[in-house]
């Protein structure tokens, strides 16, 4: 038994037979239709409904008023202190009407908690995920960008 | 000038005759992140290892004293951020622990889904990246592939691929997304093939072999008495998984093996990485079957303030045992956090198996440990 066991161990190293059934896997995906790579900047991936990704500041479809009410959750939630809301309380409304928001993207951990904060939805976190700068500086959005979505830069030879 | 005591290794003031310093890292592709190495050589013969660590310390303990509990939880899934939903299963159970609150059954049942699937995806990039090391350059893509399927059913799920910040305190923040059973059965269904597939590339393989078995053996022994935890010491001939011994978020009910091996050498590491992942599989099968309905967030102060007090929980995370201390002082902020990770106490023992070794086989040695820098500095 155990020379019959060592004599087909020999068989299989010396035809090398381990090595042929593991080069079988590699052919197994050699056609077209198993290749998974994507073309990144040619094909545009689709990322997911969920996705937390570049922040905006919505706005009323219809009148194009911002729905923030300046309640300051979302920066007290925000673990690394980003986000910084300026208020000014209206004399006739009685409400806090939005002035400022700046939301520090460089600092941004994209956890998603002060998009849970908020009790209008008003800061969601897109599925956009391009958001290099060239500058620190364009890292730091305020709340025209938040709103409208990055300004790209084009750029010429 | 002075040189600070801790940069530069005593050892090298004795060489002998014939011995050489090696520096390996910490930007050394083998070396999985930032670890250094001050080897010790006599010909091609290690004579002492010296790990120099701290490269990627960021100061997560601290900084987890500077939050509120809530907080601090997306910081943890940046220790073993190759394994993030386990890291944060155990802070949330650590800090429900604490304020005595316990998550619903359908939060703790997505729990048990999702660290399984990251199990699966640590154990895929283990195996990729420590084939690569040791020179079968194929496997790395094919397993790469199926962690790409798994980390989309993250990114469908909470929006992220690698940091998932999944988990809340107190059960969940997202539900299951429309679809999930079945993109998740069919994950499994065909990640059982795929297994056989590295199998048939690795395992039999006479080159892999020769690299690993009876390579950095490490008996049950002196894995106790180093503290190790996870497939290093399950391949050392010891039956011990948190998942079975201290049952958390309901893992009493499903129907598992520990896989066990007895050569306690790299080949045999690599061997129960391979079963624990069929045994993932067959949890993932299970629970899928049974997903309760019901809430999926537990009732939670929105101002955490725990009582004064203490609690240690530790989770059987992909690499080991993996445990939060935290202290509460009754304010906002942890007093002390403290975590235990399982790839820093593992590599305390690369010097018992690396001397006098090779030093082609410490590549094999600190791959099969599985470290993940940015948990052994924190």
């Amino acid at each position: 038994m155990q020379l019959a066991t060592q004599m087909w161990q020999s068989v299989k190293e010396f035809l090398l037979l381990d090595l042929l059934g593991g080069l079988a896997v590699t052919f197994k995906t050699q056609p077209t239709a198993n290749v998974v790579t994507e073309q990144y900047p040619k094909e545009r991936p689709q990322v997911a409904e969920r996705y937390r990704g570049a922040p905006r500041l919505n706005i009323h479809p219809e009148n194009g008023e911002t729905l923030c009410i300046g309640c300051d959750l979302c920066a007290k939630a925000c673990p690394e202190n980003l986000i910084v809301v300026g208020t000014v309380r209206n004399k006739e409304t009685r409400r806090l009407d939005l002035t400022t928001f700046t939301y520090d993207l460089s600092r941004c951990m994209f956890c998603g908690m002060c998009e849970d904060a908020c009790p209008v939805d008003a800061l969601e976190l897109t599925q956009d995920f391009e958001m290099a700068s060239y500058t620190r500086e364009g890292l730091i959005w305020d709340r025209q960008m938040l709103e409208e979505g990055p300004r790209p830069t084009p750029y010429k030879q | 000038m002075t040189e600070h005591p801790l940069t530069e290794p005593a050892m090298i003031d004795h060489l002998a005759e014939q011995e050489i310093v090696l520096n390996m890292g910490p930007q050394h592709p083998s070396t999985h992140g930032v670890l250094r190495l001050v080897l010790k050589l006599e010909g091609e013969r290690v004579k002492s290892v010296e790990c120099v660590i701290g490269y990627l310390h960021r100061g997560v303990e601290k900084i987890g004293e500077n939050r509120t509990y809530a907080q601090f939880a997306p910081y943890v899934d940046r220790m073993d951020y190759v394994s993030a939903v386990s890291n944060g299963l155990g802070y949330c159970l650590a800090v429900e622990k604490l304020i005595n609150v316990e998550a619903p059954p359908r939060a703790q049942a997505v729990r048990v889904l999702f660290a399984e699937l990251n199990r699966i995806a640590s154990h895929l990039l283990w195996l990729g990246t420590h084939a690569l090391d040791i020179g079968a350059m194929t496997a790395l893509f094919y397993t790469f592939r199926e962690r790409e399927d798994i980390l989309k059913i993250f990114e469908n799920y909470c929006g992220a691929r690698l940091t998932t910040h999944a988990f809340r305190i107190g059960g969940l923040q997202y539900d299951l997304y429309e679809g999930f059973e079945q993109e998740c059965a069919k994950f499994c269904e065909s990640f059982k093939h795929r297994i056989e597939d590295y199998e048939k590339l690795l395992t039999q393989n006479p080159i892999w072999q020769d690299r690993l078995v009876g390579v950095g053996i490490l008996n049950a022994e002196d894995c106790k008495r180093y503290g190790v935890s996870g497939p290093m010491i399950r391949a050392a001939g010891e039956a011990w998984d948190l998942r079975k011994a201290q049952p958390y978020s309901g893992y009493e009910q499903y129907d598992f093996d520990i896989p066990v091996r007895t050569g306690a050498d790299s080949y045999d590491r690599y061997l129960v990485r391979i079963e624990e992942m069929r045994q993932s599989i067959r949890i993932i099968e299970q629970a899928l079957g049974r997903i309760p309905g019901g809430a999926i967030l537990a009732k939670v102060p929105k101002v955490l303030k725990p009582a004064p007090g203490e609690v240690y929980v530790s989770i059987e995370a992909p690499k080991g045992e993996l445990g939060y201390f935290l202290v509460s002082d009754g304010t906002l902020h942890p007093y002390r956090v403290r975590v235990r990770p399982p790839s820093f106490i593992n590599l305390a023992t690369l010097e018992k198996m690396a001397v006098g070794a090779l030093v082609a086989d410490v590549v094999a040695i600190i791959g099969t440990i599985d470290i993940v820098l940015g948990e052994v500095d924190r």
